[in-house]
């Protein structure tokens, strides 16, 4: 029965690919492209040192030069996408998660609960990736699980309290009452109902927060918090790179643009889906 | 307004509060034994003995957080197991490192930012608009600690014009301190005004798109009154907001930069407390890094209250 209640909000119409979005997909598409060639390609093993060609400028042999060990800048940058991807799609997964269930709950639940979750999401904004990262790393060890954990509950907060404002602004609409009144249960509200209809803000949320995510483990490998230095990683490489910033400026400078790169693909992504369904661009 | 302070002030008392469990509980959450943990397994058993005397860790938890918490509330954060120096003493000294950093990245994030959104936002359909708006994007994407190795890179290495890295204190040579930190916060302080730009760009139209404001153009005030008198004045809210959250993002940023030009503030310590496993020091830092988040958080709701007379009748 409860079946036949229209979703006002499901259907989305598209006027035309705005130019952030397709730009931010390009983007991304070169990233995911070039983490899954690196499984079946790489030009050399990113981690074969040659100490004939340290510090090299771009060469037929090194399109894209090599490190202070010889060891090949495209190779390593390569195999950092991958990294890249996993931990922002896991890190932002756990935030997800998290944070969806969280502010699901305060939402539809509301009272002394919803006061009591929303406190708890309050502190942890007090806490953002890096520090969460410190803490995590002197309870454990650092490295990639940590620096995800910490990414992931740090950025859980956004998405509580987007999708709690989302679900206290749809559970008193017709289509949910007219739910109810047929019998449906409170699960199926929440589940059937009203999240579907609050997905949009989250889908943007989801993408910008990859872009943080990026940013945080790039910063967390950059400081040692982050991927172990046996796997390279963009933040790794520029962490090792900076020693020797007056020998060849193109450890610094390639592993940065990959950066640059995929936080901006990501953003834009996000922001063109903003810009997408927003009602007021149709 | 009194009962909306007060009542802001508790909240922000209360996320303290929860924060320093939080910090606390991280102690609890150590696996195996924290003696052994902190001080290492070759440790003779005098040393763990004495760590142990030293966290309290016979005690039960809720004895230990009520004397470390009370301990807090008096400025007393403990003793570093590392340093063997207390650790509000050695926050305060990293303090005098991160603190005018941070101040002073802000100061350039606000300079470079405010005038550039306000600008975009008064001149939207010429080619200024895209063109900030574009940089502001690409900006915000850029990370400090990258644009700091990249500055190095022009200033340092290619012009040697200043340092790439190190501190000197104003007390030694003030030339020399702030030689020490003008690349540091141009790295901090940039990458916010990205953020801020944008953000000072949209809360700008919003407010310009108002219907006082097509009142205030229809009396023949002429633009720029409308748009710095009444346009940015409504736009205050989003701004002070954004402001307060890129202030928390520039500080906590500081603790990357710090490790770029190896300056001795509060986030190289919070490092090395870990590759000491020095804990007492890292809760200290943790919480005093928290503790200023929820204060500017506070600030900026107080604010709002004077700003927006609306929001504290909510």
């Amino acid at each position: 029965m409860t079946k036949a209640v229209a979703e006002p909000r499901r259907t989305v119409l598209f006027k035309a690919v705005p130019l952030n979005l397709a730009l931010g997909a390009v983007l991304i598409g070169i990233v995911i492209i070039s983490a899954l060639v690196s499984f079946v390609w790489l030009p050399h093993d990113p981690n074969a040192m040659d100490f004939t060609a340290q510090l090299s400028g771009p060469s037929a042999a090194h399109p894209l030069g090599t490190d202070h060990l010889g060891r090949d800048l495209l190779s390593r940058v390569l195999v950092g996408s991958r990294g890249a991807l996993f931990v922002g799609f896991v890190a932002v997964g756990i935030a997800l998660t998290l944070g969806c269930l969280v502010g699901a709950v305060a939402g539809f639940v509301g009272g002394l609960l919803d006061d009591i979750l929303m406190r708890l999401v309050d502190v942890l904004y007090a806490f953002p990736p890096i520090l969460l990262a410190l803490l995590l790393a002197a309870i454990y060890a650092p490295g990639t699980l940590t620096a995800m954990s910490a990414i992931g509950l740090a950025t859980a907060p956004t998405f509580a309290r987007l999708l709690r404002a989302s679900v206290l602004e749809l559970k008193n609409r017709d289509f949910v009452e007219a739910g109810r009144a047929l019998g449906a249960t409170q699960r199926r509200l929440l589940l059937r109902h009203i999240l579907p209809n609050a997905l949009s803000p989250i889908i943007v949320q989801t993408s910008l927060s990859l872009a943080v995510a990026v940013l945080a483990e790039a910063a967390l490998s950059f400081l040692g918090l982050g991927t172990p230095p046996r796997t390279p990683s963009w933040g790794t490489m520029l962490r090792e790179a900076q020693g020797f910033l007056q020998l060849s400026p193109y450890p610094v400078l390639v592993p940065g643009f990959a950066i640059v790169m995929t936080v901006l693909g990501w953003s834009l992504l996000g922001d063109g889906i903003r810009d997408a369904r927003d009602p007021r661009n149709l | 307004m009194l009962a909306f302070v007060v009542r802001r002030a508790l909240l922000a008392c209360l996320s303290v509060f929860l924060a320093a469990v939080l910090v606390f509980c991280a102690l609890l959450a150590i696996p195996g034994d924290p003696a052994t943990a902190l001080a290492g397994l070759n440790a003779s058993p005098e040393v763990l003995a004495a760590v142990r005397h030293q966290l309290d860790l016979n005690e039960p938890p809720l004895t230990r957080f009520v004397g470390w918490f009370g301990g807090v509330l008096r400025g007393d954060f403990g003793t570093s197991l590392n340093y063997r120096t207390p650790v509000g003493k050695l926050i305060t000294e990293r303090l005098s490192v991160s603190l005018p950093l941070a101040l002073a990245g802000m100061v350039v994030a606000c300079l470079v930012a405010l005038p550039l959104g306000i600008l975009a936002a008064m001149k939207r359909g010429s080619w200024l608009d895209p063109l900030v708006t574009t940089a502001a994007q690409l900006g915000a994407a850029v990370p400090s600690f990258w644009l700091g190795l990249l500055l190095i890179l022009l200033f340092s290495v290619q012009l040697g014009w200043l340092p790439s890295g190190g501190y000197v204190p104003w007390r030694e040579s003030p030339l020399e301190n702030v030689r020490s930190l003008v690349l540091p916060t141009l790295a901090l302080g940039l990458g916010q005004a990205a953020v801020i730009t944008r953000m000072t760009r949209a809360a700008l139209l919003e407010a310009l798109s108002q219907d006082f404001v097509r009142t205030a153009r229809a009396k023949g005030l002429p633009g720029r009154t409308v748009v710095l008198k009444h346009g940015l004045r409504n736009a205050l809210v989003t701004l002070i907001t954004v402001l307060g959250l890129s202030f928390s993002q520039v500080l906590v940023g500081a603790i990357v930069i710090e490790q770029v030009f190896s300056l001795p503030g509060l986030g190289r310590l919070a490092l090395t407390a870990i590759g000491t496993r020095d804990f007492p020091l890292l809760q200290g830092e943790i919480l005093i890094y928290a503790g200023v988040i929820v204060l500017l958080s506070f600030v900026v709701d107080l604010a709002y209250g004077f700003l927006d007379p609306r929001i504290r009748y909510d």
